[in-house]
């Protein structure tokens, strides 16, 4: 890549006022840096990982409101986490996690347990017993 | 801890956290190594499939090597000692760092990603193996240079400690670390060959998730992802190669333009013509990269569209893979050869 070959299309990056770094050659070949304030194939890619995100976010609050699951598995969407992630924040085995996203089960946890969802999530226990 | 201490730290923006922190640091202790020195040497380059891990929901590749590991390779062949400590005590971990901070000292910190609040919403993943420079304590908030960021920033105690402490894959559990002495000359001859040695090793190895092999297995993954998957995870997955390649931190290319700059320093500096050459030829391979990336962002713009198209326009990226395979193999013999 060629130094004024250095993409500068409009990115995420923008909201954030920062341009990343790029290696890139002079004139003479010789290696050199220059920033980019983006790149449309990578800002495409983002955009769509973003997108795919909204869709599990909505498809939980769906299965939520349809009694399917419970609150837990939206708000662990909504935080970008997987059950491994939220199981490593609350401390909890995987098996479990995924046990309390039954909407039967939800109901009945303990108070600390619920409190524990709650921190992580930066949430009251009221909070993560509604969706938004 | 003293109201405010600030230590005489210059921030110099790298593409990468991992070489910037050391590339930083090394400065700082009066020896100027560049952030491709820090990458080659330590053999950062690699390609590499990591089967059974999904990250996002995607499979991952990485075009670098494990974090941590150009570290510990570019300190143990420039013999330099660090030290490296981790926390359970998120307490102890505040208070150790103080203590650098008090002495003059900038230290590492390996960090999560998703609480860092400076990055743009869309790059907070939960992605733990960030790393940063702490070089000072103002009003009670740290001052960071974070490498990949253009200019210096700051965090508060608690935002920090939440980065520090980040759960999941990689988990820093406080992860600091510096340098704690450092060889009389930095005799960086020897190290750049073994560096390249090591790199063209991996890149070259019969295994086939790793380097020229692992490329192939990903190709022909891809060509058969709109079947097995359907075009719209097919269409996730290979946006999230593309992501991987490209994102904040490889310098375009995945790591291969970091890689050219590194041999043609390298072979001014060891006055080796060959290197010089190759330097150039990595450059093209990077320029291909880059357009496999583009080709890919064609097909996957319209995350839904579905037709008997779509599936030959993934069989023609996977093609590209083959070739630029094919290509890094002759590259890295040659490499090998070359010094």
């Amino acid at each position: 890549m060629k130094k004024e070959e250095v993409p500068q299309d409009k990115s995420n990056l923008e909201s954030a006022n920062f341009r990343e770094l790029c290696y890139a050659i002079d004139e003479n070949g010789e290696y050199t840096t220059a920033n980019s304030t983006g790149w449309e194939p990578k800002t495409v890619a983002l955009n769509n990982a973003i997108d795919e995100i909204n869709d599990r976010i909505e498809d939980a609050k769906k299965r939520v409101l349809e009694g399917k699951t419970s609150p837990i598995e939206y708000h662990m969407e909504l935080h970008k986490m997987d059950v491994g992630i939220l199981a490593s924040y609350v401390g909890l085995w995987q098996w479990r996690v995924k046990r309390h996203f039954k909407p039967s089960v939800f109901k009945k946890l303990k108070m600390n347990t619920l409190q524990k969802y709650a921190e992580v999530f930066e949430i009251s226990v009221d909070e993560l017993k509604t969706i938004k | 801890m003293k109201e405010e201490t600030i230590i005489n730290f210059t921030h110099h923006q790298t593409a990468h956290c991992e070489n910037g922190v050391v590339s930083n640091l090394m400065k700082h202790n009066g020896f100027s190594v560049s952030e491709p020195m820090v990458f080659g040497i330590g053999s950062g380059l690699l390609f590499c499939y990591i089967p059974f891990l999904k990250v996002n929901h995607a499979p991952v590749i990485t075009y670098r090597a494990m974090p941590g590991h150009i570290f510990k390779k570019f300190a143990k062949r420039t013999g330099i000692k660090m030290k490296r400590e981790k926390f359970s005590n998120p307490k102890e971990a505040q208070s150790k760092l103080d203590e650098n901070l008090e002495r003059n000292n900038p230290v590492g910190l390996q960090v999560g990603v998703y609480n860092l609040l400076y990055f743009p919403d869309e790059y907070r993943f939960h992605f733990n193996a960030h790393n940063m420079v702490v070089y000072g304590k103002q009003d009670g908030r740290y001052l960071i240079s974070d490498p990949v960021m253009e200019e210096v920033t700051s965090l508060s105690e608690k935002e920090l400690e939440k980065v520090r402490f980040a759960k999941g894959a990689f988990a820093p559990k406080g992860h600091m670390y510096y340098p704690i002495s450092f060889p009389e000359k930095l005799e960086l001859e020897k190290a750049i060959v073994s560096g390249i040695k090591d790199t063209c090793k991996t890149m070259l190895a019969p295994i086939p998730i790793v380097g020229v092999k692992g490329i192939k297995t990903i190709a022909n993954l891809i060509r058969k992802w709109p079947k097995k998957k359907g075009i719209k995870t097919a269409n996730h997955y290979l946006g999230q190669v593309v992501r991987m390649q490209e994102e904040i931190g490889t310098g375009g290319g995945g790591f291969r333009y970091i890689y050219a700059a590194f041999l043609q320093e390298s072979g001014k500096l060891i006055g080796n013509e060959k290197l010089i050459e190759l330097a150039k030829e990595m450059t093209e391979i990077g320029d291909l990269w880059r357009d496999f990336a583009v080709e890919a962002s064609r097909i996957y713009k319209n995350r839904s569209r579905n037709d008997a198209g779509q599936s030959e326009n993934y069989n023609q990226v996977a093609n590209q893979l083959d070739h630029i395979a094919d290509l890094e193999k002759v590259f890295f013999k040659k490499l090998k050869k070359a010094i």
